[in-house]
C-alpha cells in the first residue's frame, strides 16, 4: 500500500477549518497540532526522533514546544519506524517528498500564536454524542462475516501466528532513502 | 479482602520485601501505606510486624517493592460498547459479531449508556472525581484479533480520576488487628475489548472468534502504592467485590471478566525508583500474588547479580510458576494516540447543570447515579460489625465467600441462638466443612433453616455441641450418628417416642 502522503488529522481539521474561515478555531487546531504532535498527554513524540528535533525527555503537557530545529528532511530512521508502525510502504523516493511536503504544509499552522487556547479535539465537539439504549439489536451474521475471510476453520477466522515482524532494512528492497 | 485464615506466609514474606529497617524489626508500626504527596522518592511502606526471622547479611541492602496495577474489567451489559451485538460468555464463534465489530468499511461507533453509567457508578464507589467532559481516543496497534487496527479508549481525558480504594489487611498474632490501606486510583477508562485469539501451533495458525471485539471494559488503573503480591492480590479482591455488589461487573477471574495487569520494579528505599516490567496473563486469582511476588524476587536477584532490569513486558507461566518475556512486545510501543474523529465529546451533568427540557435518555445525572448506588462491602461489613457485633475480620471472612453472608443472614433469621455463636459456627465449622467436601455455599446440604435449628437446639441444651457437628457429618449418612441422635431424642422425650418412628423423621428431616 503507497501512501499518497494521506491528509493527517490535523490537515483534515485544517480544511474544515478552512472552510469555517474562523479565526478562533484556526488557533485551537494549532493547538491541537502542537498538542498530539508534541506529546501532550500522549507518548509519541518522546519517543521518535522525527525531523523536527525534539530535545529528549520533554514531554509535555500541551505546552509550547521548544524552538525547533527543521531540517526539512525525514530521516532514513524515521521512514523505516512509521513503515513498521503504520504498516505503509513508502515505495518511492517521491512519496517520502510528497510527506515532506505535507508536513510542511501542516506546519505552517504553527505560525498562529496559541497561548491560552483550548485545543479542538474534534470538529464534532458542538455536536452531542447520542447514547443508545442496551439492547441487543444486531449480530448472528457468521457466514456474511465469513464471506470476506481469506481462510476461515469451523467459523473462526485464520491468521498467521503472532506479528510477522518486517524485515529489517538492509534486507529489503534496496531503495535508498537518501 | 483475603480470608484471614490463610494469609500468613504470604504476609511474612510481602514484609520481609517491605522496606524496613533493622530498629523496627520487632516494633508493630502502624500501618501508612504510601503517602499522598506521590513524591516516590520519599515513598514508604507499612511496616508488618515480624511474622518470620529474617536473618540480616551483613552488608546486605534492603529491597522495596512498588506495585502498580491496571484492572481491565468487563461491564456487564447486554450489548456491547459501540455496537448492538450482544455481550455473551460461551457463543458459537462470530455469531455475536456485528458489521461494526468486524471492522467493516462504512460502520461508525454508537456508545451504550449502560456503559457509561456502569463507568460513573464505578467511579463514585471509588471516590472519583467524574470529568463532566471525557474524550475518545484511538490507540494503534497490529494484530489479528483487533480487526480495527486500534481500539477506541480514553486515554487523554477519562470518564473518572482520582479515587481511592481501600483494602484491608489482617496483621499480628492469628491474625486479630485488621489494618486498612489505601491505593490510589489513577484514572477509569472506558475501552474496547478485542477478539479473542486461539493459538493453533500444530497448524502455524492463529484462530480469531470475534464475540469478545468491542465489549465494554473499564480499565481502572491504581498507582503503584502497593509494595508485594499479598497487597496487590487484596485489592483486587475488594475490587472484585465492589464492582459485584454495584453490578457494573460479574468481575469473575476465571471466565475472563477480570483481568489484572501488574507494573512492578524494585529499588532501595530512599533511591530513585528502578526499572519496571509489566506482567500480563495474569487471570487467576490465585496465582496473582504469586506471579507479583516471583517478578519482586526475579527484579532482586538480576539486581544483586550485577545485571540490569530490561523495561520488558513478562508473561505468567502458570506451570513452572514463573514469569517469561513475551515475545510479541519486545521494544517500546508507540501507539500513536489521536483522538477518535468519529465521537463527540462525552458530557455528563448533575442536577444543577441539567439542561431544561432534556431528553431523560440522552443526559446522564451522575447525583441521581448516586442517589442510586447500592450499599458497598465496606458498608455492608460496618453494618454487620454494629447489627451483631461481631469482630471486623469476621466480617472480611463473611462477605469473602460467594453466598456465605446471605446464608449467615437466614440462619440468623431463624435462630434464637446469639449472633456470636451462629458467626463462629458458620465461619468455623460449616465453612470447614464445605471446604473439606470442596463445595460452594449454594452447593451445601445443610440448609440455613437446618443450621438454625440445630443451633436452636444446641442453644437450649438439648444436643452438645460435639452431637451437633455429627449431624452436620450425618448429611453424608453415617448411621452411626444417626442413632446417636435418636438416642438423644429419646432421652429429652422421656423415652416415650419411638425409635423407628424418630429414626424415620429424622432421616426425613436430614434427607430434605
Amino acid at each position: 500500500m503507497s501512501v499518497q502522503a494521506s491528509p493527517t488529522l490535523f490537515m483534515a481539521a485544517a480544511a474544515a477549518v478552512a472552510a469555517r474561515s474562523d479565526v478562533v478555531t484556526l488557533k485551537r487546531v494549532a493547538r491541537l497540532h502542537v498538542w498530539t504532535h508534541y506529546g501532550g498527554l500522549g507518548e509519541k513524540c518522546g519517543r521518535v526522533r522525527c525531523c523536527w528535533a525534539i530535545g529528549p525527555g520533554w514531554a509535555g503537557t500541551g505546552a509550547s514546544p521548544p524552538r525547533r530545529i527543521l531540517s526539512g528532511r525525514v530521516t532514513a530512521e524515521v521512514i523505516e519506524h512509521l513503515e513498521r508502525l503504520a504498516l505503509v510502504d513508502f515505495g518511492s523516493q517521491e512519496a517520502v517528498a510528497r510527506l515532506e511536503k505535507a508536513i510542511a504544509f501542516a506546519d505552517r499552522l504553527r505560525a498562529v500564536d496559541t497561548e491560552g487556547v483550548e485545543p479542538m479535539e474534534s470538529v464534532l465537539e458542538d455536536r452531542c454524542l447520542y447514547l443508545r439504549s442496551d439492547n441487543v439489536v444486531e449480530g448472528n451474521c457468521v457466514e456474511e462475516l465469513l464471506q470476506n475471510a481469506h481462510r476461515v476453520v469451523e467459523e473462526y477466522f485464520v491468521a498467521p501466528p503472532g506479528n510477522i515482524s518486517l524485515p529489517k532494512q538492509d534486507e529489503q528492497q534496496p531503495f535508498s532513502h537518501n | 479482602m483475603a480470608a484471614p485464615m490463610l494469609r500468613g506466609r504470604c504476609l511474612g514474606r510481602c514484609w520481609a520485601l517491605a522496606c524496613i529497617d533493622s530498629g523496627s524489626r520487632h516494633g508493630r508500626g502502624a500501618a501508612t501505606g504510601f503517602t499522598s504527596s506521590g513524591k516516590r522518592g520519599q515513598s514508604f511502606v507499612a511496616q508488618q510486624p515480624l511474622l518470620t526471622a529474617q536473618k540480616s547479611r551483613k552488608g546486605e541492602h534492603k529491597w522495596a517493592a512498588v506495585v502498580g496495577l491496571e484492572i481491565h474489567a468487563q461491564i456487564a451489559s447486554n450489548s456491547k460498547l459501540f455496537s448492538g451485538s450482544q455481550v455473551h460468555f460461551a457463543a458459537p464463534p462470530n455469531s455475536l459479531v456485528s458489521f461494526f465489530d468486524a471492522s467493516l468499511p462504512g460502520t461508525l461507533p454508537v456508545l451504550n449508556r449502560r456503559c457509561v453509567e456502569a463507568a460513573v457508578m464505578t467511579g463514585l464507589a471509588l471516590n472519583c472525581h467524574i470529568n463532566k467532559k471525557s474524550l475518545f481516543d484511538r490507540k494503534h496497534y497490529f494484530y489479528a484479533d483487533l480487526p480495527a487496527g486500534y481500539q477506541i479508549t480514553q486515554q487523554r481525558l477519562p470518564i473518572a480520576v482520582n479515587g481511592s480504594l481501600a483494602y484491608s489487611v489482617c496483621v499480628g498474632k492469628k491474625w486479630r488487628q485488621v489494618i486498612t490501606k489505601t491505593v490510589r486510583i489513577k484514572q477509569i477508562q472506558l475501552e474496547q475489548d478485542s477478539g479473542k485469539s486461539l493459538h493453533d501451533e500444530l497448524r502455524s495458525q492463529t484462530l480469531i472468534d470475534l464475540n469478545r471485539a468491542g465489549v465494554g471494559l473499564l480499565e481502572v488503573v491504581l498507582e503503584p502504592d502497593m509494595s508485594c503480591g499479598e497487597e496487590a492480590a487484596t485489592a483486587v479482591r475488594e475490587l472484585q467485590l465492589i464492582l459485584q455488589a454495584l453490578g457494573t461487573s460479574q468481575a469473575n477471574m476465571a471466565e475472563g471478566q477480570l483481568r489484572v495487569d501488574a507494573n512492578i520494579s524494585v529499588h532501595h528505599p530512599g533511591e530513585p525508583l528502578g526499572v519496571r516490567t509489566e506482567v500480563k496473563n495474569l487471570n487467576s486469582a490465585r496465582f496473582l500474588a504469586r506471579a507479583i511476588d516471583y517478578e519482586i524476587q526475579r527484579q532482586i536477584n538480576e539486581l544483586e547479580n550485577g545485571c540490569e532490569i530490561l523495561n520488558e513486558t513478562r508473561s505468567f507461566d502458570y506451570k513452572l510458576g514463573c514469569t517469561v518475556p513475551m515475545r510479541d512486545k519486545e521494544g517500546k510501543q508507540d501507539y500513536r494516540f489521536m483522538p477518535e474523529p468519529n465521537l463527540p465529546p462525552l458530557l455528563l451533568y448533575d442536577t444543577a447543570s441539567l439542561p431544561a427540557g432534556a431528553d431523560p435518555q440522552q443526559v446522564i445525572n451522575i447525583d441521581r447515579i448516586r442517589e442510586q448506588l447500592p450499599e458497598l462491602p465496606s458498608e455492608t461489613r460496618e453494618k454487620l460489625i454494629q447489627q451483631y457485633g461481631i469482630l471486623p475480620e469476621h466480617s472480611f471472612a463473611l462477605l469473602n465467600e460467594v453466598g456465605l453472608l446471605e446464608f449467615f443472614q437466614n440462619v440468623i433469621k431463624e435462630t434464637r441462638a446469639e449472633p456470636k455463636k451462629v458467626t463462629s459456627w458458620v465461619l468455623n465449622i460449616f465453612l470447614g466443612f464445605l471446604k473439606q467436601r470442596n463445595l460452594a455455599v449454594n452447593e451445601s446440604p445443610v440448609t440455613p433453616s437446618v443450621l438454625a435449628e440445630l443451633l436452636n437446639l444446641l442453644d437450649r441444651k438439648v444436643i452438645s455441641s460435639a452431637a451437633a457437628k455429627q449431624v452436620m457429618d450425618m448429611k453424608r449418612g453415617n448411621p452411626r450418628a444417626i442413632n446417636k441422635l435418636i438416642g438423644l431424642v429419646r432421652k429429652v422425650t422421656h423415652n416415650r417416642a419411638d425409635p423407628t418412628v424418630i429414626k424415620e423423621i429424622l432421616e426425613k428431616q436430614l434427607s430434605s
